[in-house]
């Protein structure tokens, strides 16, 4: 087959739409008025904005007083929990429960918080990649300020039960926010419904641009303010608003959640196309559960090789894929979920992250399945590990 | 991760992968938990290194600084192949991302190690000639 381009990292980023690209070019030409001036220009780019706030509203089933703009899904973390943490260590509250595969957004801000007073309870994920709900339960103490689980996870793409969740934390009295930056616009979010106080998502996984992102704050919930200043954002978040970032969110959310059980149902059966192709190759296996992970999301281990090598591979031939890899981190311990899943450090080294969208054709499915494994070949016969597990020799 | 072009092409293609099966000398360094292994095997001649070949499970560093180093070290003299550093590896690559820079020491260290492996064979205790091989940390 013929060399393609394939782009099957859509978790880490994806194109920004045309669609999206339009609905921002007037507000940075003729539109490119403050939001918090009086004159028709300022009224217009105001007024942009809060039908962009309408639309992530309607999204998340959300009011949209609600709805607050950010720069990033890290910032809604950050903004959730350590503000969160504030409000409640104000009633005695320092203690926080979230998981051990959070994304380091959530991961290394719960860290901060504990070099301040706080103590924070990591509940485990079982050999799938979900979290039992009870394990939520039992870790919730009668000091517990906030229970923080993503909704479903950035490189195994498991979906975690999160209606339960909220309803334990609920239950409880516990407020509960989830990092929905990789669900959003793959499964079906309703806030409202689901019981969810707090809820962050980003723009660019959903093809808006880089450097925009949403906190859904329930209302009720007195967040302290993130950036003290100007009035934007009632306040609470000061600072000219990024109005072409925003109309472009609004857009894109808009896009992203309309649909969704079609994109999902020509997307699975090429999905499990993949993960069955691939794991057809000896000594692989599938990272997370197979029915319960994001629609597009096939994370494989591949024993006796390395991922960066494989994904270095894999963009010769015009793929672009992701790994769970030390040397794709820059550090020499492999990711923290393959690891939390219960896999060796040797076997999470070689592992390998494709996250496709509908975009993807059958051709283009047949023709990663045709290079995965003649690359994984290629790099299993110069490797010493390799030879020494076809000896059956053991490698530690 | 900004690869020199040398890097990609020794990543890509590179030089004297396989086994030596009647070789002189052979070295392995590195462990598989931190994600780099190198094995290297030697024949030797009459002090001459005439062949070297790996093998090596690792990222595109750690294939390309191994493919490097075999070929720095290809017909050189036994001398000549103690004298190779970890930097001349480098700079043969154009460089590496500061973050590799401990592949281009496993280059280094397989290569001793496979010396070591010579010098026991022969029955001559090898750390008074090739010294320590130093085994990456965790």
């Amino acid at each position: 087959m013929d060399k393609r381009f394939i782009y099957a990292d859509n978790a880490a980023t994806t194109a920004v739409s045309e669609e999206v690209i339009e609905a921002m070019l007037p507000y940075f030409r003729e539109g490119y008025g403050n939001a918090s001036s009086i004159y028709k220009l300022g009224r217009d780019a105001q007024r942009a904005i809060e039908d962009s706030r309408d639309k992530v509203a309607k999204a998340l089933g959300a009011d949209p007083r609600e709805i607050f703009f950010t720069s990033c899904g890290s910032e809604s973390d950050n903004w959730a929990i350590k503000g969160t943490a504030e409000l409640m260590s104000q009633k005695g509250k320092k203690h926080i429960v979230t998981s051990v595969f959070e994304h380091h957004a959530v991961l290394h801000t719960t860290q901060y918080l504990e070099k301040h007073g706080f103590e924070v309870t990591y509940v485990p994920i079982n050999d799938k990649g979900l979290i039992d709900p009870e394990d939520v339960k039992n870790a919730i103490r009668d000091d517990t300020a906030l229970v923080t689980i993503m909704y479903a996870n950035n490189e195994i793409g498991t979906i975690q039960p999160i209606d339960e969740i909220a309803t334990i934390c609920h239950e409880k009295g516990v407020l509960f926010h989830t990092d929905a930056v990789q669900a959003v616009g793959h499964v079906d979010i309703d806030v409202h419904k689901q019981g969810i106080d707090m809820l962050s998502l980003s723009g660019h996984k959903i093809h808006a641009q880089k450097g925009i992102g949403a906190l859904y704050v329930r209302k009720g919930i007195n967040l302290p303010n993130l950036i003290h200043g100007g009035g934007q954002e009632r306040g609470r978040r000061a600072g000219t608003e990024n109005v072409p970032a925003i109309v472009g969110l609004g857009v894109a959310i808009e896009n992203a959640t309309r649909n969704i059980a079609d994109k999902n149902e020509k997307i699975i059966p090429l999905r499990n196309k993949l993960i069955d192709g691939i794991l057809k190759l000896p000594y692989t296996r599938l990272n997370g559960d197979r029915d319960k992970r994001l629609p597009g999301n096939i994370n494989i281990s591949i024993e006796g090789i390395e991922g960066e090598s494989l994904l270095l591979m894999l963009d010769m031939n015009g793929i672009c894929a992701s790994s769970g890899s030390a040397c794709t981190s820059g550090s020499l311990d492999p990711s923290h979920v393959l690891l939390a899943l219960g896999l060796k450090h040797e076997v999470a080294h070689g592992s390998m992250r494709l996250s496709i969208e509908e975009n993807v054709s059958d051709e283009d499915v047949d023709y990663i399945l045709e290079v995965v494994p003649k690359v994984v070949g290629r790099l299993r016969e110069m490797s010493p590990v390799w030879e020494k597990m076809m000896k059956g020799e053991k490698y530690e | 991760m900004l690869y020199s072009e040398k890097v990609l092409d020794h990543f890509s293609n590179p030089r004297n992968v396989g086994e030596i099966e009647d070789a002189d000398g052979i070295g392995e360094i590195g462990n598989a938990k931190c994600g780099d292994i190198m094995k290297m095997y030697l024949k030797i001649d009459d002090n001459i290194i005439t062949d070297a070949k790996f093998k090596t499970f690792g990222c595109g560093a750690a294939v390309a600084t191994s493919s490097m180093a075999t070929e720095l070290i290809k017909g050189k003299s036994i001398d000549d192949a103690l004298k190779l550093t970890n930097q001349a590896v480098v700079e043969a690559l154009d460089g590496l991302p500061a973050v590799k820079i401990h592949c281009s020491v496993l280059a280094e260290q397989a290569v001793r190690s496979a010396l070591s492996d010579y010098y026991t064979r022969q029955g001559i205790d090898p750390v008074p000639i090739v010294g320590e091989i130093k085994e990456p940390e965790e």
